[in-house]
Order: C-alpha cells, then sequence, then structure tokens
C-alpha cells in the first residue's frame, strides 16, 4: 500500500499522453508445440540505452504447454475512480493466463529487470471456483480483476457457457463468476466498458473445439463461429443487449471503446465476412433512446493469389483474406490500428469520426503471400498481429504470431518470433523503424505486449479529456 | 458552569473540525463531484453532486446518533452507555487497521447514485461513530443536572443535537470537500486529483481509536 496513488494512475486520457514514456515492454512468448515453457519477455525500449530493442530478462514459468496469449494488469488507472477508489494500489503485477492449460502466472515487475513469478493460480482452483476454463482478456476494474474465459466447463471446455470470473487484485484469490443475467451471451474473447457509463461490451470467438486444434473450416464456412456482441449493465452483471452483426462476420474479436469517458461508442474488429472474405470494422454506439446500435465502417478487401501461392486452407478461395485479427485505439481517440494479418499490412485509420474513419497510412510486413521484408532487410514471420499503442501515440508496435496452431494453417511454412514497431509522426505519418525488431529466442513465438506504466489496450480512465 | 460553557464550546468545535475532516478524505466523496460536473460538462453538476454526497453523508450520521440519542433515556445507565460507545468506536477503529480491504459493495453501486453511495461510505468507514462521543458529550452537558429533567424533555432536547451534531458536521464536511473539488475543477485541474489523495486509511482507524478513548475517559472522569 502506498501513502500517494501509484504515479502511472492518471484520471484522464490526456493526462496519460503527457506522462513520460514507456521504459520497457513485456511481450507475450510461446513455444508453438508446446516443447518449451512459455515467458515473457522484457524488452528494452529506452532509445539511449545500450540494449535498446534487447530482450534484458526472460521470466520463464516451470510449466509447459500454457500458451501464453492475452495479459494484463493488475491496476490501471481506474483506480482513481472515485466510487471504488482504491488508489494506492500499485501498478506492480501481470496477470499473465494459460490459454490452453487454464493456469494462471501473477509475476511481479516492480522492477522490470529482475521480473519474477508472484504466486501461480493452478487450474484446479478456477475449474472449482468459476466452471470456466482457458482464461483470457484481463481488465482490472470494480470489485477486483475480471478475467473473461473462453471455455466452460469440462475437458473440452463445452460444459456450460464461458463467462467472466473476477479475481482479488490484492491477494489474486478467485473470486467467483461475473454474470448474473448473461442473456444469449454463450461464447466469448473479449470485453472492455465505460466505468463512469456503467456499460460493459463483450465479444465471441468460439468454443475450445473450434479452435485449440486449429481452425474448423466446416465451421467457418457454416458460420459457426461467433458473430454477436453483448452489452452489459456493468455492476447489475446483466446482458442489456446481445447484437448480432449477421452471421457471415464471422468472429467478432477486439472491443475498443473510446477512452474518453464522455463517449459512448467504440470498436469492434471482424476477423472475416464469409461471403466475400473481407475484413471489417464495426462501430457501436448508444443512441439517444439508450439502445446500442451499430455500422460496418470499415471494410478490407482480400487479395486475388494463385493458389499454388496459398495454403490448403485457402487454395479453394484463390485469394487471401485480410484476416483482421487484433486492432487497437490510440488514447486521444483519434487514430486506429487495424492489423491484416493474412495480408501482411498495418493499417491506420484517422477515426475522428468514428462512423467514417479514412484510412491514413499503411505498413506493410509479412504476408501469406506478399511475403513483405521489414525495412531493415530480414524476413518477418508470420503478419502483424497483435498491436500495442504508446500513451503518447507516437510509437506503435506489434507481433506476429495469432495463436499457435492456427499459425501453422496460415503460413505452414514460416516460423519464428518477431516484434517491431512504427513511429507516428506529429502529422500522422505512420513508418517503420528501421532500428526497432526484436527477434524471439529459437523455437518462441509472440504475441500479446504490455508497455510498462500502461498502455493504449489497458487502461480504463474515469475522468474526461479537458 | 463556566467550564461546561467551556467544554460545549470545545465538543461543538470537534463536531466541526470532523466534518472538514471527513470532507477531505477522498473517500468520503470530493472526487465524485469532480467527475460529475467534468462527465456532464456543467459547472451546475458539481453543486449537485455536493448536495447529494451531503445528503447521503448526513443520513449516514442520523442513523448512527439517533439510535444513540434515544439510549440515553436510560439515565441510569449513562456513564455505561458512553463507554460502550467509545469501546465499540474503538473496536471499529481496530477493524479498519487490522482489515485494509476496501469494501467491495461499494463498486457495486451504480456511478449516478450518489446518495446511496455516500451513506454506505460513510457506513462503512465508520464515519459516524467518530461523532458518536463527542455527540454523547453534548447530550450529557446539555441535559445540565439530569436528574430533574423530564425525561420526554431529555430525549427530545437529545434527539434535537442528534439531528445538528449530524447537520453542522455535514456542513463542515461539504464545505471541506466542496472547497478542494470546486479548486481541483475551475483552477488546478485533474493532475492535481491524485495529487491531492492522499491514503488516510491508517490516520482515519487511528482517529477512530482517539476519539473512542476520549469517550471512555470523558464519560469516566470527565464531567
Amino acid at each position: 500500500m502506498n501513502l500517494r496513488p501509484d504515479p502511472t494512475f492518471h484520471a484522464s486520457p490526456k493526462l496519460a499522453m503527457q506522462a513520460p514514456v514507456e521504459n520497457y515492454a513485456f511481450t507475450v512468448m510461446l513455444s508453438s508445440d508446446g516443447s518449451q515453457s512459455d515467458g515473457i519477455a522484457v524488452v528494452d525500449l529506452k532509445p539511449d540505452s545500450d540494449t535498446y530493442g534487447q530482450i534484458v530478462h526472460q521470466v520463464i514459468v516451470p510449466n509447459k504447454g500454457d500458451e501464453f496469449h492475452h495479459f494484463g494488469w493488475n491496476a490501471c488507472s481506474s483506480s482513481l475512480s472515485p466510487l471504488s477508489g482504491h488508489a494506492f494500489l500499485e501498478r506492480r503485477y501481470l496477470i499473465v493466463p494459460g490459454i490452453r492449460s487454464s493456469r494462471i502466472y501473477i509475476i511481479d515487475v516492480k522492477d522490470p529487470l529482475k521480473a519474477y513469478i508472484h504466486k501461480t493460480v493452478e487450474p484446479e482452483e478456477l475449474f472449482a471456483k468459476t466452471g470456466y476454463s482457458r482464461p483470457h482478456t484481463i481488465h482490472c476494474g470494480p470489485e477486483g480483476i475480471y478475467v473473461s474465459c473462453l471455455g466452460g466447463g469440462g475437458e473440452d471446455g463445452t460444459d456450460g457457457p464461458p463467462g467472466i470470473f473476477i479475481m482479488d487484485c490484492e491477494t489474486f484469490e478467485i473470486i467467483g463468476r461475473y454474470e448474473m443475467d448473461r442473456g444469449k451471451q454463450d461464447k466469448h474473447y473479449d470485453f472492455w466498458w465505460n466505468l463512469p457509463q456503467d456499460y460493459m461490451v463483450s465479444s465471441e470467438w468460439g468454443l475450445p473445439p473450434q479452435y485449440e486444434n486449429g481452425l474448423v473450416p466446416e465451421d467457418l464456412l457454416s458460420n459457426k463461429y461467433g458473430h454477436s456482441i453483448h452489452f452489459w449493465d456493468l455492476r447489475a452483471r446483466k446482458n442489456i443487449q446481445t447484437m448480432d452483426f449477421g452471421e457471415n462476420y464471422q468472429m467478432a474479436l477486439e472491443i475498443r471503446p473510446a477512452h474518453d469517458p464522455t463517449k459512448s461508442y467504440g470498436f469492434c474488429g471482424v476477423v472475416v465476412d464469409t461471403t466475400n472474405l473481407q475484413g471489417a470494422v464495426f462501430t457501436w454506439w448508444r443512441d439517444d433512446d439508450g439502445v446500442w446500435q451499430s455500422k460496418k465502417t470499415i471494410t478490407i478487401d482480400p487479395v486475388p493469389a494463385d493458389p499454388d501461392d496459398l495454403p490448403d486452407l485457402l487454395k479453394g478461395f484463390g485469394a487471401v483474406p485480410p484476416l483482421v485479427t487484433d486492432i487497437d485505439l490510440s488514447l486521444d481517440d483519434k487514430y486506429l490500428y487495424v492489423a491484416c494479418w493474412g495480408l501482411g499490412e498495418m493499417h491506420q485509420y484517422d477515426v475522428s469520426d468514428p462512423m467514417n474513419p479514412v484510412l491514413a497510412g499503411k505498413v506493410e510486413l509479412g504476408g501469406i503471400v506478399a511475403h513483405h521484408k521489414h525495412p531493415n532487410g530480414k524476413d518477418f514471420a508470420f503478419g502483424p498481429q497483435m498491436v500495442e499503442i504508446s500513451r503518447d501515440g507516437k510509437r506503435v508496435y506489434w507481433t506476429n504470431s495469432l495463436y499457435s496452431t492456427w499459425d501453422d494453417q496460415f503460413y505452414p511454412n514460416d516460423e519464428g518470433g518477431q516484434m517491431v514497431m512504427a513511429t507516428v509522426g506529429e502529422d500522422g505519418s505512420f513508418a517503420l523503424d528501421k532500428d526497432f525488431y526484436v527477434d524471439f529466442p529459437t523455437g518462441l513465438r509472440s504475441h500479446q505486449i504490455r508497455l510498462e506504466g500502461g498502455d493504449c489496450s489497458t487502461d480504463s480512465f474515469c475522468y474526461p479529456s479537458v | 458552569m463556566m467550564a461546561d460553557v467551556t467544554s460545549l464550546t470545545a465538543l461543538w468545535w470537534a463536531v466541526i473540525f470532523s466534518g472538514l475532516y471527513h470532507g477531505i478524505n477522498p473517500g468520503m466523496g470530493w472526487p465524485l463531484a469532480v467527475s460529475a460536473a467534468l462527465m456532464e460538462r456543467k459547472h451546475r453538476a458539481l453543486a449537485g453532486a455536493l448536495a447529494m454526497l451531503a445528503f447521503g453523508h448526513f443520513l449516514a450520521m442520523i442513523a448512527i446518533l439517533l439510535p444513540f440519542s434515544l439510549m440515553l433515556f436510560l439515565v441510569e445507565w449513562e456513564v455505561e452507555i458512553r463507554i460502550a460507545a467509545g469501546l465499540l468506536v474503538i473496536g471499529m477503529g481496530l477493524y479498519l487497521l487490522i482489515n485494509r480491504r476496501h469494501p467491495k459493495y461499494l463498486a457495486r453501486v451504480h456511478p449516478a447514485r450518489l446518495a446511496l453511495w455516500s451513506f454506505l461510505a460513510a457506513m462503512a468507514h465508520g464515519a459516524g461513530l467518530m461523532l458518536v462521543p463527542i455527540f454523547l458529550g453534548i447530550c450529557e452537558i446539555s441535559a445540565g443536572d439530569t436528574s430533574h429533567s423530564a425525561a420526554q424533555a431529555l430525549m427530545t432536547g437529545n434527539i434535537g443535537s442528534a439531528f445538528a451534531v449530524a447537520m453542522v458536521h455535514t456542513l463542515s464536511m461539504t464545505f471541506a470537500g466542496g472547497a478542494i473539488a470546486t479548486v481541483i475543477y475551475f483552477w488546478l485541474g485533474l493532475r492535481f486529483l491524485s495529487r491531492t489523495w492522499f491514503n488516510l486509511d491508517i490516520v482515519w482507524a487511528l482517529s477512530l481509536i482517539a476519539v473512542g478513548c476520549f469517550g471512555i475517559y470523558f464519560a469516566s472522569f470527565g464531567h
């Protein structure tokens, strides 16, 4: 317990943007076949440091086969909430779930160079207390740390619906299930919220048998992956509206609400439209009657390709789908970055008008057919995937792996983990930094990135920017 | 008689001081007033939020003080009641000192229900209890030579005192919290929200213990 609030807690997004820049990144390292232990890489981001752009410390866990994916902080700027003010927590621990093992590691990163495992929550505790499995997205909020799970109970995670559970933010004890009335929600993926407006939005990927051993083409073509998002009364723990984008919009994944809490809109990325292989982003908002609405505001076309250049999964289509697998919104709610993992592109949209996004910039790197090289001349395995934006919006970092078994289906000939950075100029100009290229240790791929002191996909704010 | 007046004045100052003390504690809600004004983009919302917070706080004070004012009807047990009240306040302080966890149910209150939130926050922190020894002191002095007072008049007087104490306390609390919220909202800006936010948890718990000890001392040896 501190006597003063943690200096990395910021009342508004604007204050977070003005805060000192990040010194370190924490990036997931995962073994693609479970032959090695997974871990967290600590990457030096200080441009004047001798070890800039290098992995300066690794926290390797004792088990194998966890498959790290997403992770998050024990505390963020939401700790300054005037309602549940818990300002004296420290942003100190990373909550790192194994999406395959359902084990959760709590890693103390107070000193990034000496980060270590503080506590391990075994899968049995999770199963017993929640009936959920495959923990995924982490957000710290009212009552504790919220964790979404992709699986329900039972061996294959299909015994009962998946959902969110709450964990104590100091002891890391699992408290129990979040939902009191889940309505139509029967699949899960991401979630986020607007704390002062008291709503939460959750999304859907698929149930464990639909992804653990790879994408199931029959399920995709029969539109059996998730295509709805759910709006919740956050504190009443009740699903108040389920919005179906349409069954062809397969895999509605990342939820990115505007950071400014006076705004009642956000975005959701859709991996693939099965009618035309497009990738899409929907803007969702609350209308004057309090009803949630949505509209498809970004579409990205597939690119025709010679079947000989395509993996088996895509040969029949003769085209590369963009595969919008991650999106991220800058803290000023101005730029939305959209990862096109199949094409090998990172798009930058100006979303100052959220109903009319404008493509402002584009970076090409990797890709199923394109295989764009990095400006430093090196190859980039797979395509741009998990993206994280610095608080000030001037640096955009991303890695390349989607999910072990899916990487192997879409990129059967690629292997490796890389993390790169693009810079954003004052005028919005968006380009890869030639000198920043982190190559991960052999056999390890990379996924989500967290930035020291908070980033654009973790911090929730309780006061507007003024 | 002179001593009585001095003690009474001191006790009323204690009521005012405790109000200022509660007011500056972010846990009693001044950050909510700042956030309400910013969220609604209206200066008026600041005053509105402060009024709701004050209402909730006032109710919490009354909810604690009224039962004690009724108990004082049992005149012959007065000293025992005051000692028990002191022990209760000390107990709350010790509890808050040992159990440093925040009450989770406060996080379940809808952000718009400020009066309810304020009521629950005051209850959870034992804010009303902090006033009890002071209040009982005031009742005792005001009643004067209790044996001659009619029971009915005594009780009416005590209930009146409870409302007066709660009112004065709430006004000074609102003044202090309102002043901080106003200065941050209009002049200093949000950056100072986190800078003026101090962890009063331990000080608060110790305050309860101190007030409880004072109550017992005052009941046993004081006036």
